[in-house]
This record gives structure tokens, sequence and C-alpha cells, in this order.
């Protein structure tokens, strides 16, 4: 009989002494509502669904990829970035400073464009015909409502002057004198199509009454070559009557209007460049090798030096070569970000201003272009964050909470059940012990509802014990013989336990399945309490009810 | 110390109460969810979680109050501002219209905060931003994870038990559910992912305490003259056999949840005071609507055994 207690004993503590090692070793895993962090989805951008499953599959891979780089070079500790279905990622990152920081990183496009800068008259020769698109796609009615019914004579006066100076009443004569007095631009001149002059005829002469209205003319000003500057106030109104499709249409072919990413002081108003900018980029940022952040040395401003590849390098040559004089934007994400003048044929680097950011822009902007660009804008579907002291109050409040708690259902036990109440502790304090092993063990995360999880597992724990206790009772209500008693006190309350338990199991399965985040937690440790109570109750319970029982007098009734 | 030891109360005879009492809970609980429907547009207060939206909690120090912090975002247009746990924290619910970026609702809603009390005054403590396509997504997910827990533990019991056992406990399991369901959106309590794992924990619970009840029946039965034995006094006896179990490990349950309501913190607390409800509700099923459960169909629909089957034949044959 003692040799069986031995490796009753054995097995005990080997379990122990392998949950303590884990537990050592790998340590517990705190959820980010406990320390403190950020958790976000993001889905893949596809508003239209015109992306096919393969495509957005391997976007999704690609994207996947370059979040892992970017948040590596971040330096971020242990973060966790993963698929989630077809079209999602989920990243959570612990301890973090600067949340609105890595998420820019995070989900910055970083989708890198050098485009050559026109002239305005490429877009001035077409500003009636965009007027009318405006007038024709929304109304009158909507115009007057948003106030934006000025007719021609109203306008302000500088794009009063800007129009009588550079708007020819012939389209036609004015590509000529466009082309003729810019040569660069005559490299891909917008010539207006005879299609585009029927079209801009008759609606001409389908809209009368409307056509003096000026939505859209009425919001520029003049700024430098190749931009119109629009007053901060407007700038929605202008971004809405771009995006209209029909206003696409009456844009001149190969050109496109994009805004610029600074605003700038004039005369105590704010302003934002919209450049008119030829709409293929001759250069993208994947011929980009390496970017680096940097100070400029005359102005002391952030600038991000860049290097592009072999080809790049030869493109980049080529095009700067043609266009000295002339500026060239360099395009992130749809926004310009600087338009330098070409003084000088550039190679394989060249550098990018930034003009008032901060440091940090910079050091991040180079940072998101050495890792790439994602191959689709990602948008936030889900977004959490704790802030470190949230989580520190927690964890004390969950421990005091969970100490009480285990406290007072000792005290139960020890008065319920004397001894066997006593034994039962014991084997409570393995089962906590192999639990925290387990955690540590499966690299499980513990999150507030885990916590929550596991108090009220060591309350379903008690319940194994307390099934097998007042068997023992009727047992030896039965004046059975302790040893007998007990014996079939363990075999009685086996089919509740295992019932029981595989029950309670099947929804922790369950929850695990469909949970995310904070409810996948308690899950984990709902089941590993579960199987620990099981081995608890059944097993260390009764290998100290065995060595109890022999260290007893005979005589003596059982303490229960 | 042996508590309800021997007991010998008459709980099946109390079964019609029970049923009364059952019902009319359940009944203030379908109201609460039609009056919130016809109030709050739903039939639960779902948080964030589901319904889509930008939740941010605030701590101010020094402290400030509600009809200023109210005056700050907006006034008559602010979002649901309520005041969570300790002094100076505050928890502002905002809906995110459609088309909106969720990151941009949080960040605009603390630089409003900033605007009229400074960057200094206040931290914010936690967002929780969740688009409504995700919200929807997990509604369902949360529902199927109920039906589908329900469905397996049918199966199981089933097969260890017999198949009215199993009914019975689902029977029992949906009435705590549906119990629980109602008194939340009486008080309505907020419904967030948390509340769901509550829910789910109360469908272990419950089953839990319904099967060790169940198990003694099981056993009752398959005893020497089980079968023969009055079905009512059967149940009953193992009901209160079992009751010493039974109100020990409710008891001390209740113990840690209690000290986890009262020291855990306020992020938890819902999510306690759900599980307090269901330990309660579950222990009550298990006794009163789970064993009379099994009664009933035993009225209705025999035992399902085959022996029995036979012997009614042999009777009705003989009768005729």
């Amino acid at each position: 009989m003692l040799k069986s207690f031995r490796v009753r004993l054995i097995v005990i503590l080997a379990a122990l002494g392998i949950a303590i090692g884990y537990y050592v070793t790998e340590g517990l895993k705190l959820g980010l509502d406990l320390q403190g962090g950020m958790h976000l989805v993001l889905e893949i951008d596809d508003p239209d669904g015109t992306l096919t499953p393969e495509a957005k599959a391997s976007a999704i891979e690609r994207a996947e990829r370059i979040i892992r780089t970017r948040v590596d070079e971040f330096g971020v500790e242990e973060p966790l970035i993963q698929r989630s279905g077809s079209d999602r990622i989920i990243v959570e990152l612990a301890g973090l400073d600067d949340e609105s920081r890595a998420k820019e990183i995070i989900n910055q496009q970083a989708f890198l464009e050098w485009k050559l800068v026109l002239p305005n008259t490429d877009v001035d020769q077409a500003l009636e015909r965009l007027d009318r698109a405006v007038v024709v796609a929304l109304g009158a009615e909507t115009l007057r409502e948003m106030g934006r019914d000025t007719e021609a004579g109203e306008a302000g006066a500088s794009s009063i002057e800007q129009l009588l100076f550079n708007t020819p009443s012939d389209s036609v004569q004015a590509d000529d004198s466009a082309a003729a007095s810019d040569p660069d631009a005559a490299t891909d001149p917008p010539t207006a199509t005879p299609e585009d002059e029927a079209t801009a005829e008759d609606e001409s002469g389908d809209g009368e009454g409307e056509v003096n209205f000026r939505p859209f003319s009425g919001l520029l000003n003049t700024g430098e070559v190749g931009t119109y500057l629009v007053d901060a106030e407007d700038i929605d109104d202008a971004a809405a009557f771009m995006a209209l499709p029909e206003f696409q249409r009456a844009l001149p072919r190969g050109v496109s209007l994009q805004w610029g990413w600074d605003s700038i002081p004039r005369a105590g108003r704010f302003y934002r460049e919209l450049y008119v900018l030829e709409e293929d980029a001759f250069l993208t940022g994947d011929q980009l090798d390496d970017a680096t952040a940097n100070r400029d040395q005359q102005f002391n401003q952030p600038q991000v030096l860049f290097e592009l590849n072999r080809r790049g390098g030869r493109d980049f040559q080529r095009l700067t070569s043609a266009n000295i004089g002339n500026r060239i934007a360099i395009v992130l994400d749809g926004e310009v970000v600087s338009a330098p003048v070409v003084r000088d044929r550039i190679g394989a680097r060249g550098t990018i201003d930034l003009g008032s950011a901060d440091m940090s822009e910079a050091t991040d902007l180079a940072l998101v272009l050495r890792a790439g660009a994602l191959p689709a804008p990602l948008s936030i579907m889900e977004e959490r964050t704790v802030g470190p002291s949230l989580g520190a109050d927690s964890i004390e409040q969950g421990q005091l909470a969970g100490i009480v708690g285990v406290i007072a259902v000792l005290v139960i036990m020890m008065v319920y059940y004397r001894m066997a109440g006593i034994l039962a502790v014991a084997a409570l304090a393995i089962y906590l012990m192999l639990v925290l092993g387990g955690l540590s063990a499966l690299n499980a995360t513990l999150t507030l509802p885990g916590i929550a999880g596991l108090i009220l597992s060591i309350g379903m724990a008690v319940d194994a014990n307390v099934l097998i206790f007042e068997r023992i009772r009727e047992e030896l209500e039965r004046r059975r013989a302790p040893r007998t008693a007990v014996d079939e006190g363990f075999g009685n309350a086996l089919s509740a336990i295992v019932d029981a338990n595989i029950t309670t199991l099947i929804t922790g399965l369950i929850l695990f399945q469909f949970g995310t985040g904070p409810v996948r937690g308690f899950a984990v440790t709902l089941c590993i309490g579960i199987v620990a109570s099981f081995f608890s109750a059944l097993y260390v319970t009764r290998t100290l009810f065995l060595i109890y029982l022999t260290r007893k007098r005979g005589s003596d009734p059982i303490s229960i | 110390m042996w508590l309800f030891h021997d007991a010998k109360y008459g709980f099946i005879n109390m079964r019609r109460k029970a049923y009364v009492v059952s019902a009319s809970v359940l009944a203030a609980g379908m109201v609460a969810m039609v009056v919130n429907f016809a109030t709050i547009g739903n039939w639960q207060n779902y948080g964030v979680d589901f319904t889509g939206g930008v939740l941010v909690q605030v701590a101010f120090d020094p402290p400030t109050d509600d009809t200023e912090l109210r005056e700050a975002l907006g006034g008559t247009q602010a979002p649901t501002i309520t005041s969570f746990g300790g002094e100076g924290d505050y928890v502002i619910r905002a809906a995110v219209e459609e088309g909106v970026s969720i990151d941009v609702v949080a960040a605009g809603l603390s630089e409003q905060i900033a605007a009229s009390y400074g960057e200094d005054r206040f931290e914010v403590v936690r967002t929780e931003s969740v688009g409504a396509k995700i919200g929807e997504e997990l509604q369902g997910r949360a529902a199927l994870a109920i039906i589908f827990s329900l469905f397996l533990t049918l199966l199981y019991i089933a097969i260890r038990f017999e198949f009215r056992f199993g009914v019975a406990s689902v029977i029992a399991t949906t009435h705590d559910i549906l119990i629980v369901l109602g008194l939340l959106a009486l008080f309505r309590v907020e419904i967030s992912l948390p509340t769901v794992a509550a829910l789910l924990t109360i469908v272990g619970y419950s089953l839990n305490d319904t099967i060790v009840v169940f198990d003694r029946i099981r056993e009752n039965l398959n005893a020497r003259g089980g079968r023969r034995e009055d079905p009512y006094k059967l149940v009953n006896r193992s009901i209160n056999e079992t009751l010493p179990r039974t109100v020990l490990t409710s008891g001390t349950t209740l113990g840690v949840l209690l000290s986890l309501l009262v020291l855990g913190g306020a992020v938890i607390r819902d999510f306690t005071m759900v599980l307090i409800l269901g330990v309660l509700i579950g222990t009550y099923s298990s006794i009163f609507i789970a064993s009379p459960a099994l009664l009933e169909i035993q009225k209705r629909y025999g035992t399902g055994d085959v022996r029995e089957k036979q012997k009614a034949k042999a009777r009705r044959a003989a009768t005729v």
C-alpha cells in the first residue's frame, strides 16, 4: 500500500513540477486589457466589391507581411499579427506610448508616386465644363442649399482675375498656346478631342440657365505654378465635387487634380493646394531601395532621403533631365507631399521635403517606405485601446478579489468538512498551480474575464470535492468502514463529476471557437480549469485521503 | 456540520407555484424587451460590441461633473455620458455614422474634451471602437454559440442518460437564458462581449447543477426497485439527497462571485452581476424546472423505456 502512495505522490509532484516549471520559464502573458495596449482589426477596402477572392487573399497576405515588417521596425515587443478570415488582419500591440502613431504606421498605405506637375492652363480651359458637370450631377437646388450657387459675375476677386487671365474663349486655341509656351507639356498634351467638344456643347444646350453657376471654379484661388489654392472652409465641398463621376469624366484626359497635404497660411486664412498633375505616375515607390529620415542642413527641416533601385534610378534620371525647370510632385497615398522644381538631373538618390512636419513624421515615413506599400488601402473595423494605468488597476482589483474569494472558500471548506476540508484545500492549492502552469504552457493570455473565469473555476473545482465528501458522509452514515466509505464515496461521485465537467467543457470549447479576444481568454481559463479540477479532485484529493487514512489511528472516526 | 441533511422538502409539489413564478418573471422580461424596442430601438441595451460605435473612458483629475462634460461635448447634441466606477471616471458612448471612419470619431471626442478642459486635466484610459459590420457579425456568432452548445449538450446527455434527460436539461437551460436575458433587458444592463461570455458560463453552470441532480435520479432509478417507485417521489427524494451539495456549491461559488463584485473593479461589474444572477437562477431551475420537466415529459411521452412500452401494451391487451 505504501508503494502505491509513492507512485501517486510522484505523479502529483511531477505534474506540479512541470506546471511550476512552465509558469516560471514561460510566465503568464497578460492580455491587453491588463497590461494596456491596442487591438486593431483591419479590413481590405473594397467598397465597390470589385476585388476577386483570390486578389483579396493575396493582397491580405502581402499586407500582413508588410505590417509585420513595419511593426518589427517600429520596435514593439511581442506583437501579434494574424490574418482573420479572407480579408482581415488582427494586430495586437502591448505597452505602447503613442497609439495614434503606431496606428498610422500600421494603417498607412504608403503608396508613393512621382508625377509631373502640369501648367494650370490644362485645367483652366476645362473649368467651365467642370462647373457644368457639377451642376448637372447635383442640380441647382442642392447647390443653392450648399450655398454654392455663386454665379459667374459674383466670384471672388482673385479667381476672377485668374479666370480672365487664363481662360480663353476657345479651348482648342488654349491647347495650342499651352503647348507652345510649355514645351514639356507637349510630351503629353491634354488636347480636347472632338468628342469632348461635342459633349460640352450638348450639355450647354441642355442646361440653359444653369451654366452660369460656378460651383467648382468659384472655390479656386491662384496658387503657385501648377496649383490652385482652396480655402480651408471650402475643402470639403471641393472634394465632394471632385469625387463625382461626372466631374472625373469632364477632366481633360491624362490630367488629375490632387490635394497637397499641408495647409498654407495666407493673410490670416488657411488654404490647401490643389495640384494639376499628369495622371500617370512615371515612377512609384516599389522602385525604392532604401529610405532614411534626416534634417536638411539649410532650414533644419525634416526630410526623407530615398535611394532608388537601378531601374528606378535610370527612369528618374531620364525624366529629370527632360524636365529641368519644371516641378515634380511626390505623391503619397493620393496627397502631394512636396513638389520641388527640378534644378538638375537627378539619379538614384533624392529627398522628400516634409516642410513643417515633426521629425517623428519623417522617421515614420522613412520606415513605412522601407517596408513597402500596402497592396490596397485598409480600413479599421475595430479598435480597442486600454491605458496602462487602467490595466494595472484591473490586475490589482482582480488579485484582491481572487485572494478574498479563495480565502472565503477555504474557510467554508475547513469549517464544514474539518480534516477533509483541509485536504481539499491542499488539493485546491495544487489545482491553482496546475491551472497557472497550464495557461503558461499553452501560451494563453490572461485577460480580465480570464481572471473571472479562473475564480469561477475555483468555485467549480470545489464542487467536485463537495460531491465526493457528501458521498463519503452518506456511506459513513450507512455504517461502512472508513476505507470502504472513502472508496465508495469517490466511486459514486465519479459519474456526476465526469458528466458535469464534460458538459461545461463543451460550453468552454464552443466559447473558444466562436469567441474573440477577451472571451477567448475566458474560455481557455475555463477549459484548463476543468481539466485541472478533474485531476485535482479525483487524483490529488484521493491520494491525500489515502495518506490520511493510513496515518490516523484505526479507531478514530474520519474527520469529515 | 451537515446542512440540509436528510431534508424532506416537497419540491415537486411546489412545481406549479414555480411555473407561475418563472412565467411571470419571463413575462416581465418580455415586456421589458418590447418597451426597450419601443424606446431605444433595440430589444436589449446592446453595447458598442454589437451595434458598432465608439466607447471612450476618460479619467479626470481633478474630477469634473456630468453637466460640464456634457457641455464640452456639445450640450444637447452630446453623446451618452455615464459615470463609471471611481470619481472622475466617465464613459462616453457615441454612434458612428455610416461612411465615417471609427477611429476618427474616437479621436474627435478626445479633441473636444481637450478643447474645453486642456490636455493635462484628463486621460483617455480605454477606447473601444467597433465598426457596424463587425457588430452585426458578433451578434450572429453569439446566438450561434449558445444554440450550438445547447445542441451538443443535448446530444451528450441523451447518450449518457436518456433522451428525456437531455430534453429536460435543455428546457431548464433555455429557461435560465431567457430569464437572464429578460432581467438584463429589464435593468438595461449593457450587452457586451463579456456579458455574452457570462451568459455562456451560465449555460455551463446551470447544466452542471442539473446534471448532479439528474445523476442522482439516474442512480436511484437504476437501484433495486427504482423503476417501480413512484417517479414523483423518486425525483423529489433525489433532489433532497443532493440538496446539501447544491447549497454548499452554490454558496461557495456565490461567495467567490460576491468578492469579485465588491472588489473586482468597475470593468467586470456587469459581468459578475450576470454570473451571480445565473448561479441563483441555475440552482433554482435545476430543482424547480429541470426535474419537473423530466416528470412532465414522462407523463406525456413515457420514459422511452422499451420494457415499459411492452408492459403497457400487455396491460392494454389484457383490459380489452
